[in-house]
């Protein structure tokens, strides 16, 4: 199959309220680094892909809205309603198409700007479930009931990942909130929906984020080093909540198995480097890396202990700070793309982690993580 | 080039989405609904592929990908595979509910998957995975997922 590259990276800073920008001027923003980063004008773009939510965009039709700042006159441009990881993914199978060779992928969004428990109770079933109230924190403290009752884990292990991405963003100057805290400090938060307290959870923040995703036809005719995408997946589990096994991510071991096998990685243990995961709530990183098989079964929360997921650790997660520090919803997925493309190409400045050679980038869907998609980026072709 | 926000504040356009629209239920959550409302028992539908009891109900098995064609009555009673508890009133929680409100996601005797619903008469601090509960249905009903008033523990 031929190959994709990921040759430019953009991003604002995130922020609690980008009051002074619309959802366009930060696109721009980010656009205009992206494009610099890689060394292209947007007459060397041929076709773009925008990633938003009707809901969180406050309109219909969101991804109109924001095409003339991305630079799409007159240009292919599409939609995908969703995290940016799976903007990235369309955008990389145009790419593969034959009929494109460059696209922009774009992704924004303003949490400062609605409700969000309004808005993600919205995505609960209209006629069996959304009448209970439920939304994203509450669906996701049930999630983190069920993990912890199965696997053990503890509150302090969880508070523990806050305690370390908190600390990471320190190191980067993107993050909404860099942090220097204690366990102490995250157990002692307010309790928002057991067993989550308020430091378990990712802030509500405003930012933008854009990759360039070039065929390997023409991407090493511009500045960047290419950085290569060598396997991805996206898969799907059941919608209704208690089809799943909550405790579990199925579609995530599915997504991470596949990925791996497109990559050509027997085992990831071994050969994943670092990696950039949907970390919206703490329990979730340690779920998440279960998942996918870069830890054994219910470890996750002994190996954070021992330190091995810090930035000099054995296999340093969230580097960037992750999504705990900053989590525009939305761009999300390629902020951890972009920060993994970073490290590959050793610009990753303070947050910088060694031997980067292969990272993994986790972006997620629905509530509770109903789907999950994996891109495995590689120095080497 | 000078800040031109120097001294006032930047302009906020208050605003508010509000469209009505009607979901039609469909056959299959109508039929559930007016059973529940008219004779308060809990339908579940079954695949006769893989014999999965589905609640909610639904048309569609979601792993066979074929028909769901029979009904299946289901118990009142089931346990509690997870739960929260909202220490916060979180702007979806309706009014009429007071926090802390405690969600349960309860596999009813019968059912293969489990429904979201309120967990009540019990303390936050007592509710365990595993335990036992009971639907308590409302007086009045209007066909809707609120005809159980909440599930409380089985004494």
């Amino acid at each position: 199959m031929d190959r994709t590259a990921v040759i430019g990276v953009g991003m604002t800073k995130i922020e609690k309220n980008k009051v002074r920008e619309t959802f366009a001027d930060m696109m721009w923003e980010a656009v205009n680094k992206a494009l610099d980063d890689a060394g292209m004008t947007i007459d060397d773009i041929d076709n773009v892909v925008t990633t938003s939510s009707d809901f969180w965009d406050g309109r219909t039709i969101s991804c109109m809205a924001v095409g003339d700042a991305s630079g799409a006159a007159h240009k292919n441009v599409s939609c995908v309603e969703g995290d940016g990881a799976y903007g990235a993914f369309y955008g990389m199978t145009r790419s593969l198409s034959g009929s494109y060779k460059t696209t922009l992928v774009t992704g924004h969004s303003k949490g400062s700007q609605s409700v969000s428990s309004l808005i993600t109770n919205s995505a609960f079933d209209p006629i069996y479930e959304r009448g209970l109230g439920m939304d994203m924190i509450t669906a996701c403290a049930m999630q983190a009931s069920s993990y912890m009752h199965r696997t053990k884990a503890t509150p302090e292990q969880l508070a523990m990942v806050s305690v370390k991405n908190h600390g990471n963003a320190l190191k980067n100057p993107l993050a909404q909130l860099p942090m220097k805290i204690t366990v102490r400090d995250v157990l002692e938060s307010e309790m928002i929906a057991d067993p989550l307290h308020k430091l378990d959870c990712s802030p509500i923040s405003d930012g933008c984020a854009a990759v360039i995703i070039a065929h390997e036809s023409v991407a090493a005719k511009f500045k960047q080093k290419p950085v290569w995408i060598k396997g991805v997946s996206i898969c799907a589990d059941s919608f209704f909540f208690g089809d799943r096994d909550l405790s579990r991510a199925r579609s995530l071991t599915e997504a991470a198995r596949k990925a791996y096998a497109m990559a050509g990685i027997k085992d990831p243990k071994k050969e994943i480097d670092f990696v950039e995961l949907y970390d919206a709530f703490t329990y979730q990183e340690l779920m998440w890396l279960e998942e996918m098989g870069l830890v054994d079964d219910a470890m996750a929360g002994k190996l954070l202990e021992k330190g091995e997921f810090d930035m000099d650790g054995r296999l340093p997660v969230n580097a960037s700070g992750g999504l705990l520090s900053g989590h525009p919803v939305i761009a999300a997925g390629l902020y951890s793309m972009a920060a993994v493309v970073r490290q590959i190409r050793g610009d990753a400045g303070g947050f910088q982690v060694k031997n980067a050679k292969t990272g993994l980038v986790h972006g997620l869907n629905g509530l509770g993580g109903q789907s999950h998609c994996v891109f495995i980026l590689d120095k080497d072709k | 080039m000078s800040d031109p926000f120097k001294g006032i504040e930047p302009m906020v356009y208050q605003s508010k989405i509000n469209v009505p629209y009607s979901w039609w239920a469909g056959d299959t959550a109508s039929k559930f609904y007016i059973t529940l409302r008219d004779e308060k028992i809990i339908l579940g539908t079954k695949c006769e592929t893989c014999n999965k009891v589905f609640l909610p109900p639904r048309k569609v098995c979601p792993s066979c990908f074929t028909e769901n064609r029979e009904w299946v009555t289901l118990a009142d009673e089931g346990t509690v595979l997870s739960f929260t508890v909202a220490r916060r009133r979180f702007a979806a929680i309706p009014n009429n509910k007071k926090v802390p409100v405690i969600w349960g996601l309860i596999k009813l005797d019968g059912a293969d998957t489990a429904m979201l619903h309120y967990l009540d008469e019990i303390k936050p601090e007592n509710v365990t995975i595993g335990m036992r509960v009971k639907a308590v249905f409302s007086e009045v009903r209007q066909g809707t997922i609120r005809d159980i008033s909440h599930f409380k523990p089985v004494q």
